[in-house]
């Protein structure tokens, strides 16, 4: 039964392939990236090596060094290229000249160390047979730190609209596959190639340096990386439509960026203030939802459910934030004070030892920070809890009047509960029927309309 | 998905008999690895067995036994606990251990989310696991 076998052995490699591809293809791309200095073509250039390894590993073995495998095949391909387009100058010379050293040096260590890739393994590569079998030690996996984090600000650039800069990290940085991105947001897997073309595209276009920011323009940009992985953990977390498997993937693949990020830029207090939030939420993800899907509100929810490692792992960003900030001087940014607001809810054993005082104080700061409806919004929840429900319906009457969460279903929802803390029933049941009507998720709309039923009965 | 690399080993090799400075240095850069891949939870290495005890069960009797245990090959030594996409990337990340010798094994974590939410069992077995207190990964 040799049929069987082989194809579970292609299976197997294909799998092994897609690791690796997972592990390498951001650096990857990086590194073509600087080499090319166009995004696009870098990516095409990966993408070839990985189906170079789809067609070569199954055979000949999943190589001991992957990464560098991807690496030389890749840079191999860019020098045909640039040969056969006769722009073939200074940088395909030097880039061949960096392949024979690599070559010589790997051959070395081949020989030294283990077998040689097979003879139709290395017939079958464009150029000189490929010997990067070295022993697995790191060498060659040292920090190209700097193309990682210019690669990030790439894909996030402002030339780009939110959900092509939303696309093109997932594509480059997430190693996931138009088809994938395109599920976990509910789009046409073709809408979705569309716009990771058209985003590369734009780059190429807009003559879009591969350069980390500027000093002067460094934060605005930055503020714009974090958003648009707070927008891939949103989605994840929110579900604000459809109900697919891969949402919780966009809530681990931004946790994942951003823990990368940190790391790339350790200083920044925002980029630690971002993780902690997404620690710190992501522990509650299991205890969100009932066994059959419906919705469970924070504050009923089971606490002995919550991750307490990603708690932990979330306050410690969040005091690595806090030790970032106070050595940079200044008033705490956004995702700091929300990781601050989340970490009041992790600390807190129960839902009756919530600090509300304190979480209404960081309130107060965030709206000024980043005045907004929603956090107003918020606010009031905090005040009600920590000064009672008349207090906040005052704010709320204020944003109803103000009329800019017109069709937010949080904002009738919030007001319903105080409504109902007031023994005001009647509105709050009208209000709860509001809320249900606006709100787009099916899930949620039943819990309002439970809630508004719940209260008729009275 | 949430995954233990449980590093097993005899006590006579460099693994586990202290670290040295050259092995140190290279797990050292391999969790570095892992941090910057953004995938490393957590991960630390166990003291030899000589200090530890082992602990037999039998009804209401507990047995404890000192160390040093004297199976090769089966001992932990230390663990990783990383939050990767498949089973594959695990074994990926497993196959870079910077180690001379020595065992891996890699075992993927228990998350509730992986139950048939609606089976009646997992259900008694959630309500199980709370009262016992027995961990919980969600």
């Amino acid at each position: 039964m040799a049929e069987p076998a082989a194809s579970e052995a292609v299976g197997a490699a294909r799998r092994a392939v897609e690791a690796v591809w997972r592990i390498e293809s951001g650096r990857l791309i990086a590194a073509l990236a600087r080499v090319t200095g166009d995004v696009g073509m870098a990516e095409e250039l990966a993408q070839d090596a990985l189906v170079a390894a789809l067609e070569q590993w199954p055979e000949s073995g999943v190589p001991r060094n992957p990464g560098a495998w991807l690496t030389t095949v890749a840079k191999r391909r860019a020098v045909d290229q640039w040969r056969r387009q006769a722009a073939f100058g200074q940088r395909a010379a030097a880039l061949a000249e960096e392949l024979r050293t690599a070559d010589a040096a790997a051959e070395v260590a081949a020989a030294a160390s283990g077998p040689a890739p097979s003879a139709a393994a290395s017939t079958a590569m464009a150029g000189a047979p490929l010997a990067v079998q070295t022993r697995p030690d790191l060498a060659v996996l040292q920090p190209i730190d700097d193309e990682l984090l210019r690669l990030i600000f790439v894909a996030c650039h402002p030339v780009l609209s939110q959900d092509a800069r939303v696309a093109l990290t997932l594509r480059l940085l997430g190693g996931l596959s138009a088809e994938q991105i395109a599920r976990a947001f509910v789009v046409p897997t073709a809408t979705m190639q569309q716009r990771i073309v058209r985003a590369k595209k734009s780059l190429a276009a807009a003559g879009v340096p591969f350069e980390v920011p500027e000093r002067a323009e460094f934060p605005a940009r930055l503020d714009s990386v974090l958003a648009v992985i707070y927008l891939v953990f949103n989605e994840g977390y929110a579900a604000s439509s459809g109900d697919d498997w891969m949402r919780p993937e966009l809530c681990r693949e931004a946790l994942r960026l951003g823990r990368v990020l940190a790391e790339l830029l350790p200083r920044e207090p925002e980029v630690h203030g971002l993780v902690a939030l997404m620690e710190i939420q992501s522990s509650r993800l299991g205890a969100r939802t009932t066994a059959t899907g419906e919705p469970i509100l924070l504050l009923e929810q089971d606490r002995s459910r919550w991750n307490q490692l990603l708690i932990r792992r979330g306050l410690a960003a969040l005091a690595r934030a806090e030790r970032c900030q106070q050595a940079r001087g200044g008033a705490a940014g956004s995702y700091q004070l929300q990781a601050a607001i989340a970490a009041c809810h992790g600390r807190a054993v129960t839902a009756d030892a919530t600090d509300w005082a304190r979480i209404a104080e960081l309130y107060d700061q965030l709206a000024r920070r980043v005045p907004s409806p929603v956090v107003e919004l918020n606010r009031a929840v905090a005040l009600s809890m920590a000064r009672g429900p008349a207090v906040a319906l005052v704010l709320v009457d204020a944003l109803v009047a103000e009329g800019r969460l017109a069709s937010y279903h949080l904002l009738p929802s919030v007001r319903a509960d105080l409504l109902q803390k007031l023994g005001r029933t009647e509105e709050a049941r009208a209000e709860f029927e509001r809320a249900a009507a606006l709100t787009g998720n099916e899930r949620e709309r039943a819990l309002l309309r439970n809630r508004a039923r719940s209260l008729g009965r009275d | 998905m949430k995954f233990m690399m449980l590093l097993q080993s005899d006590e006579s090799n460099s693994v586990t008999n202290g670290p040295e400075e050259e092995m140190l240095n290279a797990m050292g850069r391999y969790n570095e690895e892992l941090i910057k891949a953004g995938v490393m939870l957590a991960g630390e290495g166990l003291h030899p067995t000589s200090e530890g005890v082992r602990l037999t069960y039998d009804g209401e009797d507990r047995t404890v036994v000192d160390g040093p245990f004297t199976e090769s090959k089966e001992l932990l030594a230390g663990y990783w606990l990383i939050d990767v996409a498949s089973k594959e990337e695990a074994i990926e990340w497993a196959k870079r251990i910077p180690i001379p010798e020595g065992q891996v094994e890699v075992r993927q974590v228990f998350a509730l989310e992986e139950f048939d939410q609606s089976n009646e069992y997992v259900q008694k077995e959630k309500v199980w696991r709370e009262e016992t207190g027995a961990s919980r990964t969600a």
